[in-house]
């Protein structure tokens, strides 16, 4: 015990001995046991087979080898008891030379195999006193309890809208809350669930609308079924971004910041994860798979100050193919990694090299190649003109990574992907430069990856820079954007010519060759939004300052179709017009029939809020939102009907359209009954409230001895004098006229 | 509609009051004068000079005899209508928000602003309405606004109570005898302040305007909450027009914020809604500026608006506004309940 105030011995006492003063410390900073520094160093080697005296050595000299590589180790820092018995107790301690290599060859060396049947388990000594100390462990074995099974709910019950009218759903993210609702057309939403600080940064759907995502500094969660419960959660620490596989099997994670494990471990995550920005998941256990650091490139572009430009990050850096069942990334200049799942190792263990690669693509369904019957996914890719080799654009088959296309190009300055949604048609934008490099101009190569040998068919060159491109979803036909001149971005917008292209008529099977069918000049629109069903487009002006305007276009119109046109496969038609200010987003419903318009204060605080129209441009909705912040409309699975059936709804859809037609118009009777039902009896209240008031009123003023009127009494008074009239004539000459007569 | 513009003010207009009779409209601006003017054709009737501060407030007594204001000069004066002749001057320690007499004319009351170490206050003169007599200089009553300045304050029927709305959005009820705080309660959102308070034809009940952005009518007896009316931008006024069940409000972004924004984005309309449904019925543009003040002709025949912009505009009702009906009124007439 430490002397303490209370103890302190009395040099008048007896027992007082001097010896108590003396100074030991000395000796004890010498010969005291520096316990957790000097065990640092040593880890404990399990899964060794069992030696006897005669063939320790030689274990030990194979050891020595494997440990080599992790941190130098004399043969005599290696001890390995002996039994009573003269055998081997299967482990050994090592001693390192310090405690960073001892933990190193925990991480290395753990479950290594030695030979066939031995398997190295390789933890640190202090770890072994710290979790195998008596007590820590009970003796006997207590089988792990299974908690009862409990049946989860459907995640896809929102489906069957319990109205019975097929109607989609949406989330709204404002200002704190996330609020879901169910489309209601030209009425006010009808609410579904609202929860404020349900995620910190924004909300994404699950591509097939299963679960809806929160953003967390903790990490992603999922939510979903009926009653929006928490459905997974996945604790990637600072999580910025994330993305799901199409399949709604996997989700990607990412941070700008790199994952650091503390101490006392991460309840998912490992050691091994440390440092990593990327991790991948399964959904379906809540596990990780796999992680990756960031990919730092040695950017070729320097700002002003000579400080290398940092790179914009690539979303999403890791790209499914359409059937979760490769994901791939690029290491710009050099290769593309393909991982397969769930395994997450590399295909055939190494990354295609492909010399000077800068961007590639997935097929976004899987491909119909005439004549292949294997199974495969493909990507595309580009290569830039390197030395006198010219600029290539390839497509690769996976598993077999055969190429099974390529095209030359010279001149590029850039290429831009663009895969058609059921991956028939990949379509390359290359900006040309002219040879003194003055003047840019685009051309687009497409492939018909349907067709034998995928021909390439270049659409005659444009003149002008192609801004923006889209294909008509599960359509032939696409919409380009052009500009004379791209310049910096300045306060006025270069103006811009819209252009459609579809594929001419042929006879028979097969699709002709892609014609111009018209273009509109002096545009400022930037943005195209086609129909998820194809057919309609919306060729908008988004994030302007200046201009608003949407134009909402059929390219089936059932009017007549101008004689110019007799041999094209679309009727092109201007439909609606529509303004909305400060539009910043525009977003399709997933069955074509709405698309929603909003205004969110990410960009400007500006009359937020959303505008719902028709797939006609007509609008039926507007709201002013304070604080809007996002509009997504819930995806839907792909539908489960077969193809013959789809045809069946399709021939019949003049009865549908009868019952929903009826349906629409006795809700709106009864819709309009209510309103007047409410007026009814708000009127009713009003009245009643006002007799009552103003008989009480009349009461109180009876009781205090005052006029009914304060006022005519006072005026009574005041008028006393006679009225005074005021006469006024006005004489108004009409006309005039001079005659002279005689 | 079609408006006369009253173009008079050289500053943003702070208040319009009609008469009784609503053939005069009387409007403050910040420069300094009030204005009269024939409601029935614009015409100037006159001007009333003397304060030496931006105005913030006029009213007419019932017999539109007097009128008083109060203005950044700390004062509170009483004019002659006819001969403009300025018949007393009370004065304050800190500017006059608001006047108001009650409904016989025998008191006024004065909001005073919160400033210079004073609380806010809301003070009650007795009045003599005869031009020609002396007004008393005393302050019967002086209630203090302790916990949140009052922007607004008005009488009830019978005089029975001061109504004073607050800068925190609460609505105070006193007794006008005594100046004891019967209730206060938060009727519009915590912290936005109530900018304009105007009564029903018999004084029974009430609208408030608020920044908020909503305007609520409000029953005097205990405060409850009658009807809210939603708008998408900050309101400045609101106004209960007397023959139709409608309600007017007058608002506009604020005029800080305007210069960042266009003429589209300030939405600087008098809306009108429904006084019992609660539902707009349409808007009327033409400020370039937001809405100050709107007014209602006691009688129901027009109704001003003034604006930052420095104008008034005086709208005649149409054919078309006094046949507005909605069916259930039609109904509930037909069956003589209204």
């Amino acid at each position: 015990m430490a002397p303490s105030f209370d103890h302190l011995p009395d040099p008048e006492d007896e027992d007082y001995d001097e010896d108590e003063e003396l100074d030991f410390s000395d000796l004890r900073e010498r010969f005291e046991v520096q316990l957790e520094q000097g065990l640092d160093a040593f880890v404990v080697i399990d899964g060794l087979p069992s030696v006897t005296e005669e063939t320790k050595p030689k274990l030990i000299k194979f050891l020595k080898r494997k440990l080599d590589p992790v941190g130098r180790v004399k043969e005599d820092s290696i001890f390995m008891p002996l039994g009573p018995d003269g055998t081997s107790e299967k482990f050994a301690f090592v001693e390192f030379s310090s405690a960073a290599e001892a933990l190193a060859a925990c991480k290395q060396l753990d479950m290594v195999p030695l030979d066939k049947r031995h398997t190295l388990r390789v933890n640190k000594l202090t770890d072994i006193e710290r979790f195998g100390r008596e007590g820590r462990i009970d003796e006997n074995y207590t089988p792990p309890t299974i908690p009862p099974f409990e049946e989860k709910e459907h995640l896809r019950s929102w489906l069957a809208d319990p109205s019975g009218r097929g109607r989609d759903q949406f989330v709204m993210y404002k200002d704190d809350r996330v609020q879901i609702f169910w489309n209601n057309e030209k009425d006010a939403p009808e609410p579904i669930v609202d929860r404020q600080h349900w995620t910190e940064t924004f909300v994404q759907w699950s591509p097939q609308g299963t679960y809806l995502t929160s953003m967390h500094a903790q990490g992603v969660q999922l939510w979903g079924g009926p009653s929006w419960t928490r459905q997974k959660r996945f604790a990637h620490p600072f999580v910025n971004l994330v993305d799901f596989s199409p399949g709604e099997k996997y989700l990607t994670t990412w941070s700008h910041r790199p994952i650091v494990i503390p101490e006392e471990g991460h309840p998912m995550l490992s050691v091994d994860d440390d440092g990593k920005n990327y991790v991948i998941w399964d959904i379906e256990t809540g596990k990780p798979l796999r992680s990756f650091a960031n990919l730092d490139l040695p950017s070729n572009t320097t700002d002003e100050a000579g400080q290398p430009v940092k790179r914009k990050i690539v979303w999403p850096a890791f790209k499914w193919s359409a059937d979760d069942k490769y994901v791939a990334r690029l290491t710009q200049g050099a290769s593309i990694s393909v991982y397969e799942l769930p395994r997450m190792g590399l295909l055939d263990k190494t990354s295609i090299k492909i010399e000077g690669v800068m961007d590639f693509d997935w097929a976004p369904a899987v491909p119909h190649r005439e004549g292949v019957k294997t199974y495969e996914q493909l990507f595309c890719y580009w290569t830039p003109e390197i030395g006198s080799n010219p600029a290539k654009v390839g497509l690769m088959s996976i598993p077999s990574k055969e190429v099974v296309r390529t095209l030359n190009l010279f001149s590029v300055t850039d290429a831009k992907l663009h895969w058609q949604s059921n991956a028939d048609y990949l379509c390359v934008k290359v900006d040309r430069h002219s040879k003194s490099k003055k003047s840019l101009a685009t051309s687009l190569e497409i492939f018909r990856v349907r067709e034998k040998g995928v021909p390439v068919e270049v659409v005659d060159a444009i003149k002008e820079t192609v801004i923006n491109f889209a294909w008509e979803p599960k359509g032939d036909r696409f919409v380009i954007i052009t500009t004379a001149e791209v310049v910096a971005p300045t306060a006025v917008p270069p103006k811009t010519s819209v252009s459609f292209y579809c594929p001419e008529k042929v006879k028979g099977a097969g699709v002709g060759n892609f014609k111009h069918i018209r273009t509109y000049d002096k545009k400022n629109s930037n943005a195209i939004y086609w129909s998820p069903k194809g057919r309609f487009v919306i060729v908008a002006t988004v994030h302007s300052q200046q201009s608003f305007d949407m134009e909402f276009f059929d390219l089936d119109f059932e009017g007549e179709k101008p004689e110019s046109d007799k041999d094209l496969t679309a009727n092109l038609q201007l439909m609606n017009t529509a303004d909305h200010y400060g539009v910043t987003d525009i977003d399709w419903d997933p069955t074509g029939r709405f698309v929603a318009t909003s205004a969110s204060i990410w960009k400007h605080a500006m009359e937020n809020g959303y505008h719902l129209y028709d797939f006609k441009g007509e609008q039926l909705r507007e709201e002013p939102v304070e604080k809007f912040k996002q509009w997504l409309w819930r995806p839907r699975p792909p539908t489960l009907l077969t193809k013959e059936e789809q045809k069946q709804i399709r021939k019949n859809l003049r009865e549908y359209s009868k019952v929903f037609d009826q349906e629409d118009a006795d809700r709106g009777a009864s819709a309009d009954l209510a309103v007047v039902e409410h007026r009814r009896r708000l009127l009713d209240e009003w009245l009643a409230w006002r007799a009552q008031i103003e008989e009480e009123v009349k009461q109180e003023r009876e009781a205090r001895g005052l006029p009914l009127d304060p006022i005519e009494d006072l005026i009574k008074r005041d008028d006393d004098e006679e009225d005074q009239v005021i006469e006024e004539i006005v004489e108004e000459i009409v006309e005039e006229t001079e005659e002279i007569i005689g | 509609m079609r408006p006369i513009l009253l173009q008079g003010h050289e500053r943003a207009l702070t208040q319009i009051k009609y008469n009784r009779d609503g053939d005069i409209i009387f409007s403050t601006a910040k420069d300094q004068h009030i204005c009269a003017w024939f409601a029935h054709n614009g015409e100037r009737l006159g001007t009333y000079h003397g304060h030496q501060g931006a105005l913030w407030t006029v009213d007419v007594d019932p017999t539109s005899t007097l009128i008083a204001s109060g203005a950044a000069d700390n004062t509170v004066r009483l004019w002659e209508i006819r001969s403009g002749k300025c018949l007393k001057v009370w004065e304050f320690n800190t500017a006059v928000k608001r006047v108001e007499f009650n409904e016989d004319g025998s008191q006024l009351l004065a909001v005073t602003e919160k400033r210079m170490g004073f609380l806010g206050t809301i003070e009650v003169m007795d009045i003599n309405l005869d031009p020609e007599a002396e007004q008393s200089d005393e302050k019967v009553l002086t209630i203090t606004c302790e916990e949140s300045k009052a922007t607004v304050a008005g009488w009830s029927y019978l005089s029975k109570y001061i109504i004073a709305g607050h800068e925190d959005g609460t609505v105070s009820q006193y007794d006008a005898k005594t100046g004891e705080q019967l209730d206060n309660t938060q009727i519009h959102e915590p912290d936005m302040p109530i900018t304009d308070l105007q009564w029903s034809a018999d004084r029974t009940y009430f609208i408030t305007a608020s920044k908020d952005k909503t305007a609520k009518l409000i029953n005097v007896q205990d405060l409850e909450v009658m009807k809210t009316y939603v708008a998408d931008t900050p309101l400045n006024s609101a106004s209960i027009t007397p023959k139709k069940d409608f309600v007017i409000l007058g608002g506009g972004q604020d005029a800080m914020g305007v210069t960042q924004t266009d003429a589209r984005q300030g939405k600087f309309e008098a809306r009108f809604y429904h006084k019992v449904f609660a539902e707009e019925i349409g808007r009327v543009r033409g400020h370039f500026g937001p809405l100050n003040s709107v007014a209602v002709d006691p009688t129901g025949k027009s109704y001003a608006s003034g604006g930052e912009d420095g104008y008034v505009r005086v709208h005649q009702f149409d054919k078309g506004y006094f046949d507005f009906t909605y069916e259930v009124e039609r109904q509930a007439k037909a069956q003589g309940q209204m």
